[in-house]
């Protein structure tokens, strides 16, 4: 089967690999029909994260045709179409069975810190990834779910992780009706988490970010209210300006390792690599909120510490809310959402990409080429 | 303003907002939010075992050692080789609570690189750094117009990013040619 593999920072490539076997009663091998690059995918593509291997498959985000199941799956069947969630999980540990199934125990050798996750690096568990033909899904009848009959693949394909990653980082947040709701990134995460914060009866949300063509998009996607931090000496401070100095009532960290605004962190977490991430997007938002406000941070850092501004959070009686998204728990919720037509998650696709030019779609997303947002890859095979 | 005790008034009412927005405040009632309590038990996985079977070690797998035992379900991509899975295999020796443990792991993963390019260049399938990175989409994908005359902030440092991140490359290999130097110097 052709697979997209690392071959270090900067490079990826397809390669023929074998088809996944069963390794696991019950797993189940399934032909991806459509998959998606994640922006967390960037900081592996980039080397930050630790135990990132040559020759990984990357990719989270994937749905696809069953092929084959293990001798003790019940709930699917091979030409079942489903939705794999990008947690791996056991749904029987301490965690899974309070239904924290992003911290699953059993599934990840490597660390104890973070759960199982496809196609991100061993820290993760070591699980290849979905950018490719096929794909080992361990726990097939935990993780998956069949893509109901009236929802499109690409719908499917985006609730694996953006939307539900963003839906749930709006309710880290504890929104309550009227509050003011500020979102740093306008990513397809910042994006989902600008307009689920409508669902949970904000009454504004604003939106930070660099990129003109992304806030364009938070604007008519997410009705957001939209701010470009380089136009601002200190976009902290305009915070407090529009919100008549009180701040705002909740801050979304949805950008992660690679927040740009501010060279020194820029220098020792993305090239120098002696951060665990840049967290000036979390700072900004530990200093946009109020007293007493909410922090819910979505964007992924790496396991090493970062330079976080925690006495201001400390100071502030801040309460700072944080997970990887337990996705399958968000799903019936979101179905009826997307179903309702409150939530379009393919609206924000920008590009679809056949598998075998992966090396161009990585690259175009990582540098922000041709106003890109969210690119799907298209294995060959589908 | 925070100097009195009232908080600023939306610019929008709630029903101005829910007749703007699509599904606005369907998710207001707590009750109705998934992850709200953030522990439950009442949730059906599908899991029909209390611990699962356990997976087929086909080679000593490393893990952490805050882990009792190997975990029943692991991931089999890319198993540790060479220099780099040698480095991995210590770097397991330590905690994810120590900065060992990771440094030594991003260390490997520089070394597995090399390996990687030098391994590539004694098979038929040879790097080849311009279709692995991706570089000719610049063309197709607009590289000058998506970043020029755009206020982005990453173009104020990315003509100096190269520098940064060769730096200690060429730092650390001036300081092995020096010391190789000053021994030739010496024993001659």
């Amino acid at each position: 089967m052709k697979a997209m593999v690392y071959r270090g920072p900067y490079k990826v490539r397809v390669e023929e690999k074998d088809i996944p076997k069963l390794e696991h009663p019950n797993d189940a091998i399934v032909r991806v029909s459509l998959a998606a690059i994640c922006g967390s995918d960037l900081h592996l593509y980039h080397g930050m994260m630790p135990d990132t291997r040559i020759g990984m498959t990357f990719g989270h985000e994937f749905v696809g045709v069953v092929h084959e199941v293990g001798s003790s799956v019940q709930n699917l069947k091979p030409g079942d179409r489903v939705m794999v969630p990008f947690n791996i999980f056991c749904g029987s540990c301490y965690f899974c069975s309070r239904g924290l199934y992003s911290n699953c125990h059993n599934v990840n050798p490597n660390a104890t810190a973070v759960g199982g996750i496809y196609g991100y690096s061993h820290t993760c568990g070591g699980y290849d990834g979905g950018q490719s033909e096929y794909v080992r899904v361990p726990f097939a009848d935990v993780g998956p779910s069949l893509i109901p009959d009236w929802m499109e693949e690409e719908d499917a394909v985006l609730l694996t992780d953006a939307v539900a990653t963003g839906y749930f980082g709006a309710q880290l947040g504890d929104i309550s009706e009227g509050d003011t709701v500020v979102v740093f990134g306008a990513g397809p995460v910042g994006l989902f988490a600008a307009k689920s914060s409508w669902l949970m009866g904000a009454g504004r949300v604003i939106v930070i970010d660099h990129l003109e063509y992304r806030l364009e998009k938070a604007r008519t996607f997410a009705h957001a209210e939209t701010y470009n931090f380089v136009e601002y000496d200190d976009i902290v401070v305009h915070m407090k300006k529009i919100t008549d100095y009180l701040g705002a009532d909740v801050a979304i960290d949805a950008v992660g390792a690679e927040a740009d605004g501010n060279l020194t962190q820029h220098v020792t977490s993305s090239l120098l690599k002696l951060q665990g991430g840049s967290p000036v997007a979390l700072n900004w938002a530990i200093d946009s909120v109020r007293k007493g406000g909410t922090v819910s941070v979505m964007g992924a850092y790496g396991p090493m510490f970062s330079a976080v501004k925690f006495g201001d959070a400390v100071n502030k009686g801040l309460t700072l809310r944080m997970n990887q998204c337990p996705v399958k728990r968000q799903w019936p919720r979101l179905f009826e959402h997307v179903r309702n037509g409150y939530l379009k998650p393919s609206d924000i696709v920008t590009h679809r990409i056949p598998l075998e030019h992966i090396a161009e779609g990585y690259h175009m997303f990582s540098a922000k080429l041709d106003d890109i947002i969210k690119p799907l890859i298209v294995p060959s095979a589908s | 303003m925070p100097y009195t005790a009232d908080k600023p008034k939306p610019k929008e009412t709630s029903e101005q907002l829910r007749a703007r927005i699509p599904g606005w405040g369907a998710d207001l009632d707590p009750k109705d939010r998934p992850s709200v309590p953030r522990e439950r038990t009442d949730l059906v996985t599908g899991a029909h075992w209390e611990f699962p079977e356990r997976q087929e070690e086909e080679w000593p797998r490393e893990r952490s050692v805050e882990h009792k035992f190997l975990t029943p379900v692991f991931g089999t991509s890319t198993p540790p080789a060479g220099l780099s899975g040698m480095m991995r295999k210590f770097a397991y020796r330590y905690s994810e609570g120590r900065a060992a443990h990771w440094l030594i792991l991003l260390a490997a993963d520089r070394v597995n690189a090399w390996e990687g390019h030098l391994g590539s260049f004694i098979s038929l399938h040879p790097d080849n750094p311009v279709t692995e990175t991706g570089i000719l989409s610049e063309f197709s994908g607009h590289g000058v117009r998506s970043r020029f005359g755009r206020k982005r902030a990453d173009l104020a440092h990315q003509w100096i990013d190269p520098a940064i991140v060769a730096g200690p490359w060429i730092l650390t290999g001036a300081g092995v040619y020096a010391i190789a130097r000053a021994l030739g110097r010496r024993r001659s």
